[in-house]
C-alpha cells in the first residue's frame, strides 16, 4: 500500500494460500500493521491511535446507553436518570461517555495543531488533512447533537442557539431551520433526529478513519523533520524506518495508557467538572438562561462566532456592499464556519517548501501566537459577551484569519530557513548522541 | 459579573422579581464546608445521611420533592443504609396513588420500597433530587471551577450556605416594599435586589439576593435520636450531605471504580514504558555506551 518499498505479506501454508487467493484481507492486515514508519516519530505523533481508541470506546460506551435511553422529550431525562441509578455500572457508563468527547477533543486539538506546526498538511498530503478537517466538522456535530440528548436546559437552549446559526442566512434561513429542527422550535422531532444522526455519524467517522488512514499510508507518514523517507532501495528505507508493529504499537500504547490513567482519574474523581450543571435540570422551554455556554470544545469557535457584532467596521462595510443582506449574525456564522475553512486551506496558503517548523525560525513564533489565540479564544468564548471580552475575542479571531490568509502566504517568501538534516536517519542519530560527556546508561534494559 | 448559578436558581425556583425590584444578578455568598465525601477518598457519612433524611422529611417535604428517588435507595449501600424493614416503614408512612387499585378507578395505598418520593407540592418548590449537581457551577464564571477543583466545593456547600444565609437584611434594603414577601439570603444570587441597593452601573451592592423561599431551619428543628446537635449550621450540613447524595447516589462506587482503574492503568503504563524501553533499544545508536 506504501509507497516505501518494504516486505509484503507472503502466504506460506496451503490455507492461508488458498484464502489470500480468495480474499488477501490478511496480506492487507498486514501490509497496514507493517508500514514502515519513520524512526524519528516523537511523543505528538501519538494522538492518531488515541483518536481511534476514543472513538471505539464513545461507540462500545454509546450503544449500551442507547439499551437504556428514551428519545422522548418527557422521558430522556428521566432516562438518563435511570442509567445514572439503576443500571448496573450505568453511571460509569454515561460517565465515561460524557467525559469521553472531552478526551475526544483534547486529543484532536493536539493532533491538528501538531500537523500545523510540522506541516504534516503540505504536499503530497493534502487529501489526508482534508479528510482530517471533515472529520472534525463531523466530530462537532456528534458532539453537539450528543449533548442535546440529556434534554437538560444547556441540551435544549444550546439546540436553539445552535440552529439559530442557520436562521441568520438570509432569504432561506428560517426554512433551512425548520427543515433542521422538524418543526419551527425546538421539540420531539429535534431529539428523535438528533438521537438517530448522534447514532449514525461515528460510523461515518470509523468509515472516514479508515479513509484517513489509508491516504497517509499511500503517502507515508511526515515526520518531526518533514524530510521525506528514501525510497531508493528496500535497505535504504529500512534506515529511515521501523515497521508500525510492534514499535509504534507499544509506544502508542505507552502512550494511551498515561492519557488514560488521568482519564480515568477524572471520571472516576471529578465527573462533572467539565460539564454545566445547569444540564442537570430539566429542559424548560418557558425559562431560557439568559448566558448559554456550549461545552469547553466549542468555545473558540464561538468565541469567533460573537466576536463580530455589529459595531465592527468590517461587518459595517460587508453589510453596506451587499445592501444590508450579510448582517452581523450572518457574519457571525460565516467567520465561525470560515475559520474552519481556512485551516482546511492550508496546504494552499502556505507557500513554504520546508515542511516542518522546527527549521522555520519566524515561523515558530507566528505558530506559537496561534496556540495562543486558540486559548484566549478559549477564555473569551466562556465569558459574557460584554466589556472587554468582545474586544479580546475580535483581536483573537483576527489572528486566527490573518495567522492563514497573510502570514502563512508572506512567510514561505520572506523567511529563510535552517538547513534540514539530509536524512531522517540522521536526525535520529543525532537524538542519541551523547550529550554531556557520559552519564551512565542506567535506563538500558537489562540484557 | 454573571452568575449561572444565579439564573438556574431563579429558573428553578420560577421566581420573578416584583414590583420595582431589580434582578441585579447578586453575588452569593458560598462557605466552603468540610463535608465527609470530599476528595478522591471521600465517602459518605452514614448517619449524617440519616440525620439529613430526617430533616428532609420533616421539614423540606412539606414544599419540594425528590421524584428521582426511589424508597428502596435508601437501603442501597453508599447510601443512608437504613435496614431493610426501617426502610419499608419508612415507606408505608407515605400515602401513594395508585391507578390500578379499585377497580381501575385509582385510589390511594401506603408506599413500598420501589415507589419512588412525591414530586414537589408546591410549583414554585423545584424538585431536589439532583439539586447538589445542579448547583454546583457557583465557582466562577461557566465553571472555571477553581474553588471546585482546589477546594472541592460542590452543590453541596451551595445548599448548606443557602440555609444559613438568611442573615438581617442590609440597611439599603430597609423600607423598600418591593421586597415584602421576600426574603433576604446572601448566599442566593438569583433573586431579587432592591433598587436601592444598586450602584450606578447597575451592579448591585449586598451580598446575595432576596428569595421567595421563607427561611426553613430555626435551630431545634428536629429531634435526632443519636444526640447530633440541632443548631441551623448542623441541620443544614446534614440535609446538604443527604442532597448530594440523592444526585449522586453512586459516589462511592464511582470513587471506587475510580481508584482501581488509576492503579490498574497506572502498572499497564509501567509495564508498557518497560516493554518500548526494551524494543526500541536494539535500534538506538549505542553512541552513550560506546564512548564511555
Amino acid at each position: 500500500m506504501s509507497g516505501i518499498p518494504h516486505d509484503h505479506y507472503d502466504p506460506k501454508s496451503g490455507a492461508e494460500k488458498w484464502l489470500h487467493r480468495r480474499l488477501p484481507i490478511v496480506g492487507l492486515m498486514y501490509d497496514t500493521l507493517m508500514i514502515p514508519t519513520p524512526k524519528n516519530l516523537n511523543w505528538m505523533w501519538i494522538w492518531g491511535v488515541v483518536l481511534t481508541f476514543t472513538l471505539v470506546m464513545q461507540i462500545v460506551t454509546g450503544v449500551v446507553l442507547v439499551m437504556h435511553y428514551t428519545p422522548h422529550v418527557d422521558m430522556a431525562f428521566a432516562s438518563v436518570e435511570h442509567i445514572m441509578r439503576n443500571v448496573n455500572g450505568g453511571h460509569m457508563i454515561r460517565y465515561i461517555h460524557q467525559n469521553g468527547a472531552s478526551l475526544f477533543f483534547v486529543a484532536v486539538y493536539a493532533h491538528i495543531f501538531r500537523a500545523l506546526y510540522y506541516g504534516s498538511y503540505k504536499s503530497p498530503r493534502e487529501v489526508t488533512w482534508i479528510i482530517g478537517i471533515l472529520m472534525f466538522v463531523v466530530m462537532m456535530g456528534t458532539a453537539f447533537m450528543g449533548y442535546v440528548l440529556p434534554w437538560g436546559q444547556m441540551s435544549f437552549h444550546g439546540t436553539a442557539v445552535i440552529t439559530g446559526l442557520f436562521g441568520t442566512i438570509p432569504f432561506i434561513g428560517e426554512a433551512i431551520q425548520t427543515w433542521l429542527l422538524g418543526a419551527s422550535a425546538v421539540g420531539q422531532p429535534a431529539l428523535n433526529r438528533f438521537f438517530s444522526l448522534h447514532y449514525l455519524l461515528p460510523f461515518l467517522l470509523l468509515g472516514l478513519t479508515i479513509v484517513h488512514i489509508w491516504a497517509f499510508h499511500t503517502t507515508g507518514n511526515n515526520n518531526p523533520t518533514g524530510v521525506e523517507v528514501r525510497r531508493g532501495s528496500k535497505e535504504e528505507a529500512e534506515k529511515d524506518t521501523l515497521p508500525f508493529w510492534p514499535y509504534f504499537v507499544i509506544k502508542d500504547l505507552f502512550a494511551l495508557a498515561v492519557i488514560m490513567t488521568v482519564f480515568f482519574a477524572v471520571v472516576g474523581f471529578m465527573p462533572n467538572y467539565l460539564g454545566h450543571p445547569d444540564n442537570y435540570i430539566e429542559a424548560n422551554p418557558l425559562a431560557t438562561p439568559t448566558h448559554i455556554v456550549p461545552e469547553w470544545y466549542f468555545l473558540p469557535f464561538y468565541a469567533i462566532l460573537r466576536a463580530f457584532d455589529q459595531d465592527v467596521w468590517l461587518v459595517i462595510a460587508v453589510n453596506w456592499v451587499t445592501f444590508g443582506i450579510v448582517d452581523a449574525a450572518f457574519f457571525g456564522v460565516i467567520a465561525m464556519f470560515g475559520a474552519i475553512v481556512v485551516m482546511a486551506l492550508a496546504p494552499w496558503l502556505d507557500t513554504s517548501s520546508v515542511r516542518s517548523g522546527r527549521y522555520r525560525p519566524m515561523f515558530k513564533w507566528w505558530f506559537a501566537l496561534l496556540v495562543i489565540t486558540f486559548f484566549v479564544l478559549m477564555w473569551a468564548g466562556a465569558m459574557p459577551a460584554e466589556g472587554i471580552y468582545p474586544y479580546i475575542a475580535l483581536i483573537g479571531s483576527t489572528y486566527w484569519f490573518a495567522y492563514f490568509l497573510i502570514i502563512l502566504p508572506l512567510l514561505g517568501v520572506i523567511e529563510k530557513p535552517l538547513p534540514a538534516p539530509a536524512t531522517i536517519e540522521d536526525d535520529f542519530n543525532a537524538h542519541y548522541a551523547p550529550k554531556s560527556g557520559g552519564a551512565a546508561p542506567a535506563l538500558e534494559p537489562a540484557e | 459579573m454573571f452568575r449561572k448559578l444565579a439564573l438556574s436558581t431563579a429558573i428553578a425556583l420560577g421566581l420573578a422579581a416584583p414590583g420595582a425590584a431589580i434582578a441585579a444578578g447578586g453575588v452569593g455568598y458560598v462557605e466552603d464546608y468540610e463535608f465527609s465525601f470530599e476528595g478522591p477518598f471521600g465517602s459518605y457519612d452514614r448517619m449524617q445521611l440519616q440525620r439529613g433524611l430526617q430533616v428532609y422529611t420533616e421539614i423540606c417535604a412539606s414544599c419540594h420533592g425528590l421524584k428521582f428517588v426511589a424508597f428502596r435507595n435508601l437501603s442501597d449501600g453508599g447510601g443512608p443504609a437504613l435496614p431493610d424493614e426501617q426502610m419499608r416503614a419508612y415507606a408505608e408512612l407515605y400515602e401513594v396513588w395508585d391507578p390500578t387499585l379499585f377497580d381501575g378507578e385509582g385510589d390511594f395505598r401506603p408506599g413500598v420500597p420501589q415507589d419512588h418520593f412525591p414530586e414537589s407540592l408546591l410549583n414554585t418548590a423545584p424538585d431536589l433530587s439532583l439539586m447538589a449537581k445542579a448547583r454546583a457551577g457557583f465557582s466562577g464564571p461557566y465553571g472555571t471551577g477553581m474553588a471546585q477543583l482546589f477546594r472541592g466545593m460542590g452543590g453541596a456547600e451551595y445548599i448548606a450556605s443557602l440555609m444559613n444565609g438568611y442573615v438581617e437584611e442590609p440597611d439599603c434594603a430597609v423600607g423598600d416594599e418591593a421586597m415584602d414577601g421576600l426574603f433576604y439570603n446572601e448566599a442566593f444570587g438569583a433573586g431579587a435586589v432592591p433598587e436601592n441597593c444598586v450602584d450606578d452601573h447597575g451592579h448591585s451592592t449586598i451580598k446575595g439576593t432576596y428569595i421567595s423561599m421563607s427561611p426553613p431551619l430555626w435551630g431545634d428543628d428536629v429531634e435526632f435520636i443519636d444526640g447530633a446537635p440541632t443548631d441551623v449550621e448542623s441541620l443544614s450540613k446534614d440535609v446538604a450531605a443527604f442532597l448530594m447524595w440523592t444526585a449522586e447516589p453512586k459516589l462511592e462506587a464511582r470513587k471506587q471504580a475510580g481508584l482501581t482503574g488509576v492503579i490498574f492503568l497506572t502498572v499497564l503504563s509501567v509495564l508498557l514504558y518497560l516493554t518500548n524501553k526494551r524494543i526500541w533499544a536494539p535500534h538506538k545508536p549505542k553512541a552513550r555506551t560506546e564512548d564511555a
